[in-house]
């Protein structure tokens, strides 16, 4: 049994490498899907990489009156979010600490790394930081009511806040068309627009300070802080790709007992629906503008309407179904 | 679980959601064609009852509710806001967040009066009819916090559009209803034609914020 | 064989389309007189025949009561409207294309209303009222003027709030019966559902009468739900809120009755006198507070209507034989008065050319006979004795002080305010120095005398076939 033990601890070690690894990849991929949308040359799909290793060579400039808040958060919310993201099962469900991978333990750890990142954005006390990080604040306050009220949707519908759990259960249950399932994918979508920084939320290839939200935080952030900062994001990305493959799209996902044929398959699957997926957030954010900022609220409040219908409708529909 | 169910439910939670976008939009274009998507899914709703229930009658509702709320209207209203220059800003009472929050608060309302009192009826139907009774509520504050006259003709019509669907819900209930349901649309329309076109005569404007400026007493 | 009760929705239809063909308004007059005439002449063919309940017809006790107001009063408007809508004419305020229109939606509102009183199906006799609801609205908008418009769009945004309502109250009604009756037609038939009343469930039957209580009670004009209807009395051609006030207010409340039939058939429902008592006290005292603000006459009586409604619902929410036959005699005498003071107001409206109570100052002095008609209508619609209002008021009042007596004061507190609140405005506009021009009256008074002694009669003498006749409505009410 020991070894068995060992291969099951192989197995989450590796989906904890892995969204590590096809991180700067599937940012490259959205990245470069929209400079050919756009018909530009763009960035060969490896830059991320480049990027992070060039950032990780470079001297750190910190402001003179900056704490020790502004120096350890990065490394902080890269801890924060890499566990978080190595909890989404990505291509089994069954692994060793899938107990772990708990809905709500997800949004309490995203929810710390934004509160870090937001206070680091204030610390140095300059306009622009203290001006992202209201605003990331305001988005918050919205989406993360939001994102529990997902959470308690998926909760209801498949009788658990484990993730596996839950991805078992549509694995098990196929194409039901529940109309409270069908909000909280939307709700969802939203939810990881805004927390990504994404258009129509946010512009993560502008700096301008009329509308940046997340850009404006880390603007003092140099050398390996920022590459932590943006490892970080990278990894949010695919964060959210996952646990919305994970649990809307889980088909190929090798179940708790696979074994390594079965894993293979899992990981071929995940890996390519997560391209994809990159690849259509690129054409999206192609084919949308930038929303004004008083306008997020509306927007980001849709996703809470939409998180708020699906409880509704799901508390309704169990009651039909007794 | 079966499939007409299923359907049925997700199309009447897809007029739901389309009920809250016409709440959310802020430009009378997009108002109109909301209420479009939401007659359309109507109409569908509708022809998926007429024919899961075996009821051919309900066909002619449905063809009803896709030529006339889901085409002619729209368009003739796009028509006039064109012809008339009217403000294509949605002109609001109060913000998109506040009437959201409304909304939500009137749809748990309509779910929670259905479910604790219908306890006896087919599960099926009182999902539908709490489904309906959202859908008339959120066209009523729909009617309520826009204070443009195209708009609160839309909320009219969304409104119409959960009564045709409680209708539908409610099985086997005679043709007399549905027809009577596409009449009172046309009459409606025809009264709202006719007011449009005078308002504009009068005012300028079909802003009824304009009207408020007469109250009889203060003549 | 023709019946009877089809003749009364048949020929107002039929009329209709006639009188949308014929070119003069002189004719068309003439034509929507005799259309009344022969509805009425219909209408009392149906007193005397037999009852009849049909798969989509019913004409019982208490039906008949409200069919007989119906077309006689629809009768003595068409007479009054003859005479008095030439007159807008010369003044320029509707043209002859807009005046046959007006003669065709007449004809086609009564139809409807007939309809909705006849139908023996609870989808039937919603159509019936929206139709005549939204026909009101477009006569209310007539003279175009922004004042008009915005009183018909008020109208209607209230008017279709209690459409949706009252249906969605139908569909559940509905869905009340089908267990008990089955899927279709029959799960909307009165009588049948009256009948399986006590076999229905009675958690859906509450929801519906909410519904239906907030839906048809907008159109009775119940406060808060009462907004339209100053605006809407006010700002139409005179007969119409004669119709609207003596007719409209009727058939909405003949509704909510039937409803509160079939609710009461199920003990277990809950029970609809305490919510009718409440509202109607409210509609009562509220709008006799309001009367004492008013400063355009119609409007005035608007409020007076409501005050009136308010009483009505309150008497048919004590229930009980003698409550009802008092609501019911009330409802009689409040129509005949107060469409009788609407044709003396169309009468003033044109002597002095306004409806401001300001501008009708001394009309003892200018018209002495029309300020004496005036003044008997206003002292019988505050329920002055010998009139007819006196009788049914004090029917009421005693019923209630003989059951709870305390309850007894507040509609008669209701009562002594608007009673004040309308003899100061009487005051207001017979006596005094006369302004403003003082023109002459073509309009026939024919239809307000007659109305005046109708209601006098009934005050001194209530025929013993009347009486009883009442009493069987009264019963099936409950």
């Amino acid at each position: 049994m020991t070894g068995d033990l060992v291969v099951q601890f192989l197995a989450q070690g590796a989906q904890m490498f892995m969204v590590l690894l096809i991180a700067p990849l599937a940012v490259g991929v959205v990245r470069r899907v929209k400079a050919r949308l756009m018909r530009r040359q763009g960035a060969p799909l490896l830059q991320g990489y480049r990027d992070l290793a060039k950032l990780l060579r470079k001297e750190s400039v910190v402001a003179e009156n900056a704490s020790w808040l502004f120096r350890s958060a990065p490394s902080l919310i890269f801890a924060l979010t890499w566990v978080a993201a190595a909890l989404v099962p990505s291509f089994a469900s069954g692994l060793m600490f899938n107990w772990a991978a708990d809905v709500v333990a997800l949004v309490a750890l995203l929810g710390a790394a934004r509160a870090l990142l937001a206070l680091a954005g204030m610390d140095v006390g300059t306009s622009f930081g203290g001006i992202g990080s209201s605003r990331e604040m305001m988005i918050a306050t919205l989406a993360e009511p939001a994102m529990m009220l997902i959470v308690l949707t998926l909760a209801i519908a498949a009788g658990t806040t484990r993730l596996a759990g839950v991805a078992d259960f549509f694995i098990a249950e196929p194409l039901a068309v529940r109309v409270s399932l069908a909000l909280s994918l939307v709700a969802l979508i939203i939810v990881a627009l805004a927390e990504n920084a994404r258009i129509p939320v946010d512009n993560p290839v502008t700096h301008l300070e009329l509308t940046m939200v997340h850009e404006a935080m880390i603007l003092e952030y140099s050398g390996r802080h920022l590459a932590l900062i943006e490892a970080a994001s990278y990894l949010k990305l695919v964060l959210y790709l996952s646990l919305l493959i994970c649990l809307f799209a889980p088909f190929g996902m090798a179940p708790a007992n696979a074994g390594v044929g079965g894993w293979a398959i899992g990981l071929l699957a995940w890996s390519a629906k997560l391209l994809a997926g990159a690849a259509l957030l690129g054409v999206w954010e192609v084919s949308i503008a930038k929303m004004r900022v008083f306008r997020l609220p509306d927007f980001v409040g849709i996703a809470f309407v939409f998180g708020f219908l699906a409880i509704l409708l799901a508390f309704l529909t169990r009651g039909a179904l007794e | 679980m079966n499939h007409a169910y299923e359907i049925s439910h997700l199309l009447a939670g897809v007029m739901l959601v389309t009920s809250f976008a016409l709440l959310y939009q802020q430009r009378v274009a997009a108002v109109l064609n909301t209420f479009a998507a939401q007659s359309i899914a109507l109409a569908l709703a509708v022809a998926w009852a007429a024919w899961s229930q075996d009821r051919p009658d309900l066909f002619i509702t449905a063809l009803i509710a896709l030529t006339l709320k889901g085409i002619v209207i729209p368009v003739a209203l796009h028509r006039t806001v064109a012809r008339l220059g009217i403000h294509r800003e949605v002109e609001k009472v109060v913000g998109v967040g506040v009437a959201l929050m409304v909304g939500l608060a009137l749809t748990g309302l309509a779910q929670a009066l259905l479910f604790k009192v219908t306890h006896g009826t087919a599960s099926h139907a009182r999902e539908e009819l709490a489904l309906a009774l959202s859908i008339i509520l959120m066209g009523f504050l729909m009617m309520i916090v826009r204070r443009n006259a195209v708009t609160q003709i839309v909320g009219f019509m969304s409104m119409e559009n959960g009564l045709i669907l409680a209708a539908t819900g409610a099985r086997g209930m005679p043709l007399v209803v549905e027809v009577s349901v596409a009449f009172s649309v046309l009459i409606a329309l025809f009264v709202f034609a006719v007011f449009v076109f005078r308002i504009r005569e009068r005012f300028d404007t079909i802003d009824i914020e304009a009207l408020d400026r007469m109250r009889g007493d203060r003549r | 064989m023709i019946h009877a009760y089809q003749v009364v929705v048949v020929a107002p239809y039929v009329a209709a389309l006639v009188l949308l063909v014929i070119p003069g308004y002189r004719l068309g007059a003439i034509t929507n007189v005799v259309a009344s005439a022969l509805t009425f002449a219909a209408g009392l063919w149906l007193v005397v025949s037999e009852r009849v309940v049909s798969d989509y017809a019913i004409v019982d006790e208490f039906n008949i009561v409200f069919i007989a107001i119906n077309t006689l009063v629809g009768f003595t408007t068409a007479l009054f409207s003859a005479s008095y809508i030439g007159h807008e004419i010369e003044t320029g305020r509707l043209t002859p294309t807009l005046l046959r229109f007006y003669h065709a939606m007449f004809q086609a509102m009564m139809g409807s209303m007939n309809l909705a009183l006849i139908a023996n199906n609870i989808g039937l006799m919603w159509v019936g009222l929206e139709l005549a609801t939204l026909i009101t609205v477009v006569m209310v908008g007539l003279y175009r003027t922004p004042q008009a418009i915005e009183a018909a769009w008020k109208y209607f945004i209230l008017a279709s709030v209690g459409i949706s309502l009252a249906f969605f109250g139908t569909i559940l009604i509905y869905l009340a019966g089908q267990p008990a009756l089955g899927e279709g037609v029959p799960a909307m038939t009165w009588n049948l559902l009256q009948a399986a009343a006590s076999r229905m469930d009675p958690a859906i039957l509450d929801l519906a009468f909410i519904f239906l209580l907030i839906g048809y009670g907008t159109k009775v004009g119940l406060a808060p739900l009462h907004a339209w209807l100053p605006d809407a009395h006010a700002e139409g051609p005179t007969p119409i809120s004669a119709v609207l006030s003596g007719l409209l207010l009727n058939v909405a409340l003949y509704a909510l009755l039937r409803f509160k039939m079939v609710v009461a058939g199920q003990p277990a429902a809950l029970d609809p006198g305490p919510i009718m008592i409440v509202m109607g006290l409210v509609s009562l005292i509220f709008a006799a507070f309001m009367l004492y603000q008013r400063r355009d006459i119609k409007r005035l009586f608007a409020y007076s209507s409501i005050e009136h409604m308010g009483l009505m619902v309150f008497a048919f929410g004590m229930g009980g034989p003698l409550a009802n036959f008092a609501g019911l005699l009330h409802m009689t005498m409040h129509s005949l008065t107060k469409s009788g003071i609407f044709f003396a107001v169309g009468h003033i409206a044109q002597a002095k050319g306004s409806q401001r109570i300001a501008d009708i100052k001394g009309l003892s002095v200018t018209h002495p006979r029309l300020a004496v008609a005036f003044a008997l209508a206003v002292f019988a619609i505050s329920g002055l004795p010998p009139f007819g209002v006196f009788t049914s008021e004090f029917l009421i009042l005693t019923t209630t002080f003989a059951r709870e007596p305390w309850l007894a004061l507040l509609p008669a507190f209701g009562l002594l305010i608007g009673f004040g609140a309308l003899l100061m405005r009487l005051q207001d506009t017979i006596f005094g120095e006369p302004v403003g021009p003082a023109h002459r009256v073509d309009a026939s008074s024919v239809p307000l005398v007659l109305h005046l002694l109708l209601v006098l009669t009934a005050g001194i003498y209530l025929p013993p076939v009347l009486v009883a006749w009442f009493q069987r409505a009264a019963e099936l009410l409950g």
